[in-house]
């Protein structure tokens, strides 16, 4: 398998206090990785991390939802492919949007079970809600790698299992920070495990069961 | 033209959005502009216009007149101390006394040029017409902002107090050592302000600033204009510097000592009973039989044309003016805060914008009328150009502030896209906010821009003054303070309705510019890979 993205003693904090020391990882095309680890471990700063790697590549969900709750759930599901359109197409889209993005992001929100709510301002949405429309703006993006910061934790298990499904379906490589051990396990092929901003476990999903993770949640 | 908005505030609007309410503003305001008188009848504006700005790169430092600066300082630091002061004693009974509050939007519904007006009638040209045509309107600003401040303050501290402590002790030991630094703050910025208004009280005949800028501006003597003005601009961008709270004092006690003799005038207070008992007193009122059926059929006669041939169209040409002034206001604004924000403008933009704004702020719109005036010749169009520059820059530099503040995800769009999908669409409540709140500033403003020859309220108040009918400059004066609380208490309950009456709108509290919270952009990261 070809190597997506290399860190070689790779090291990052904010501000001059380091969060991550020493990171030696490969992410190669194809794979479906979960970061893991308890909250403050370093997770969300890998992913910038990586994310700053492969920007142009990468159709990212952030972990606050990150809408834009004075506009429709419409255009910010459209905003996915803003850098596809020419600027005036931008800016008629935001006043009378054409029918063929109408659709196609009516599609979109159709995976996430949000069609429902295509016009409606994303502030009036639930969190849940806010959440799987920031996942249908990253499925509607259609670039192949997804980095997403725990993007189905506000989302009971059966339909987080589901959107995971989609993201995996869509996108050939995905990197996603999960806190889910039972969901992390069905769906990715390889766990990475982040303990106090270092590589604490890299290993092929189906070698590891949920009993391994437990040390390393403060259980 | 009649205000459709204004007419049905209490009934409910189903849809009252953003969208909406913004396309009402710009509907009354084409109507407006339709109506609107915007002819430029001077024959050579563009020689002129080259003059002005000829003299105005070339400043002629050596010409300042030192004392007019020294005492525009000196009635500005003494007019917001005395209404500082004023407002505080009334922000302590704000809350309880519907009284108060009225009294307090009276006062600062009338500007300070009319107080002025009404001033020099008692007490001449003379240091207390300065002081006091800032202080009175000012206090009722004061009042109202200390009152919001204490209402709005962190009670914590007073929760935990012992039960029997005394109101006063409450009041010292949990409330205003929480509220002092905001208080500071806010009237060392109304300073500014303050110097503002002395500074276009000169165009009425005080010896500050503006006695000389209109002298100069009327001979063309724009040089001479220039340095008093570049004095003025230095003034107020050091403000930080010279006003801090341990210089109050030695402010105060300077201004006192270098105060100019009064011009003219004889004993106030035989003035002052003069004016109360007869000069303002309606003409069929005065010394007449006040039980007299006729004496109010008269006083009925006296009022109708002024109401009818003076009052209403003054209150149609100022709501003309203000409505246009608005919406061009929020134009320039939008367009104008990218160019200040470090993320569309970079760190340079951001240092010009800076620049940019202290000018533009610190030049009264008053002046900018004055000058437009004569440039363009008499017509509505320079009190719209001056009344949207200056607000519009006012609001450009708050917003991009806010721009600054805003958190985008990593992935955010660039450049235009990420103005008109990101920015523009989540600030528009604030926006919107600081429109509404600057709404009745600018309707004031329009109203006094009538004395520089618009056809506003201003004009029909002058003329009544020139002429030395002061009962019906009164009752023009009454006239325009209900208009603009009427506009006031309108702003505020469309603002509520669109829940964005909890957002800053006083450019005392602009926001920092750094981002909320921790960052989490990949520009902020850090990164040693």
């Amino acid at each position: 398998m070809p190597a997506l993205v290399e860190l070689r003693k790779a090291s990052a904090g904010y501000g001059g206090l380091p969060v991550l020391h020493d990171i030696d990882l490969t992410i190669n095309i194809g794979e479906r990785v979960a970061v893991m680890g308890r909250s403050g471990a370093g997770k969300s700063t890998l992913l910038n991390l990586l994310h700053a790697r492969l920007a142009e590549r990468v159709a990212l969900i952030p972990q606050a939802a990150a809408l834009v709750k004075t506009l429709s759930v419409f255009h910010n599901v459209y905003m996915g492919r803003l850098d596809r359109h020419p600027t005036w197409y931008n800016l008629r889209t935001l006043a009378w949007p054409a029918r063929r993005e109408v659709t196609e992001v009516e599609r979109t929100l159709e995976l996430v079970g949000l069609a429902d709510k295509l016009f409606e301002r994303a502030g009036t949405l639930s969190g849940g809600q806010q959440q799987r429309a920031s996942v249908a703006r990253a499925l509607y993006n259609e670039r192949p790698i997804v980095i997403g910061d725990e993007p189905v934790s506000a989302l009971d298990r059966r339909q987080g299992a589901e959107i995971l499904g989609k993201l995996c379906g869509r996108h050939d490589t995905a990197i996603l920070a999960m806190h889910d051990i039972p969901l992390a396990l069905a769906h990715a092929d390889r766990l990475v495990v982040i303990d106090e901003g270092r590589i604490a476990l890299d290993a092929p999903a189906r070698t590891v069961t949920a009993v391994d993770l437990v040390p390393y949640y403060g259980g | 033209m009649t205000r459709p908005a204004m007419a049905t505030p209490s009934l409910p609007l189903p849809t009252l959005g953003y969208r909406s309410v913004t396309g009402l503003f710009v509907l009354i305001a084409i109507v407006a502009l339709a109506l609107s008188d915007l002819a430029v009848s001077a024959l050579n504006p563009w020689a002129e216009m080259r003059r002005l700005v000829a003299g105005l790169l070339r400043p002629d430092l050596l010409s300042i007149e030192m004392m007019s600066v020294v005492w525009t300082v000196a009635f500005a630091v003494l007019g917001v101390a005395i209404g500082a002061s004023a407002g505080f004693l009334f922000a302590l009974v704000f809350a309880r006394l519907r009284a108060v509050r009225l009294l307090c939007a009276f006062l600062r519904s009338v500007h300070e040029l009319f107080w002025a007006l009404l001033l020099i009638q008692i007490a001449g040209l003379s240091p207390t017409t300065g002081i006091l045509a800032v202080a009175i309107p000012y206090s009722g600003i004061f009042a109202k902002v200390f009152a919001e401040m204490i209402e709005e303050a962190d009670l914590a501290a007073e929760r935990v107090l012992p039960a029997g402590t005394s109101t006063i002790a409450r009041f010292a030991y949990a409330r205003i050592p929480e509220l002092a630094p905001q208080f500071w703050t806010y009237t060392l910025y109304r300073l500014e302000c303050g110097m503002r208004s002395t500074l276009v009280l000169g165009f009425v005949g005080l010896p500050t600033i503006g006695f000389h800028l209109d002298s100069f501006f009327k001979q063309g003597h724009y040089a001479q204009a220039a340095a008093l003005l570049l004095a003025f601009y230095v003034l107020i961008g050091t403000r930080r510097l010279w006003a801090r709270p341990a210089t109050i004092p030695i402010l105060i006690v300077v201004s006192l000592l270098v105060l100019p003799e009064a011009i003219g005038g004889g004993s106030a207070l035989a003035n002052l009973v003069r004016f109360v008992t007869h000069d303002i007193v309606p003409t069929p009122l005065r010394g007449a039989d006040l039980l007299a059926v006729t004496t109010w059929v008269n006083a009925a006669i006296w009022l109708w044309p002024i109401l009818t041939q003076q009052a209403a169209p003054g209150v149609i040409q100022t709501l003309l003016l203000s409505q246009v002034a608005l919406v061009a206001m929020g134009a320039i604004a939008l367009v104008l805060f990218p160019l200040i924000c470090r993320r569309f403008a970079g760190r340079a933009g951001q240092l010009l914008g800076r620049v940019a704004l202290v000018v533009v702020r610190s030049t009264p719109e008053y002046m900018l009328v004055y000058v437009l005036l004569q440039l363009l010749g008499p017509s509505m169009l320079p009190a719209i150009i001056a009344l949207s520059l200056h607000n519009g820059a006012i609001v450009g530099y708050l917003m991009g502030r806010h721009a600054d503040a805003l958190e985008y995800r990593p992935d955010a769009p660039r450049g235009v896209n990420l103005y008109c999908y990101e920015t523009v669409p989540r600030l528009y409540g604030q926006f919107l906010a600081y429109a509404l709140y600057r709404w009745e500033i600018m309707l004031r403003e329009s109203a006094i821009f009538g004395i520089l020859g618009v056809a506003t309220l201003g004009y029909y108040v002058d003329a009544a003054i020139s002429e030395f009918r002061l009962d019906v400059a009164v009752v023009l004066i009454l006239v325009t303070a209900l208009l603009s609380m009427t506009v006031d208490a309108f702003s505020r309950s469309l603002r509520r309705r669109l829940r964005i009456d909890t957002m800053p709108t006083r450019l005392s509290e602009a926001p920092s510019g750094a981002p909320i919270g921790r960052a989490i952009g990949e520009e902020k990261l850090a990164c040693k890979a």
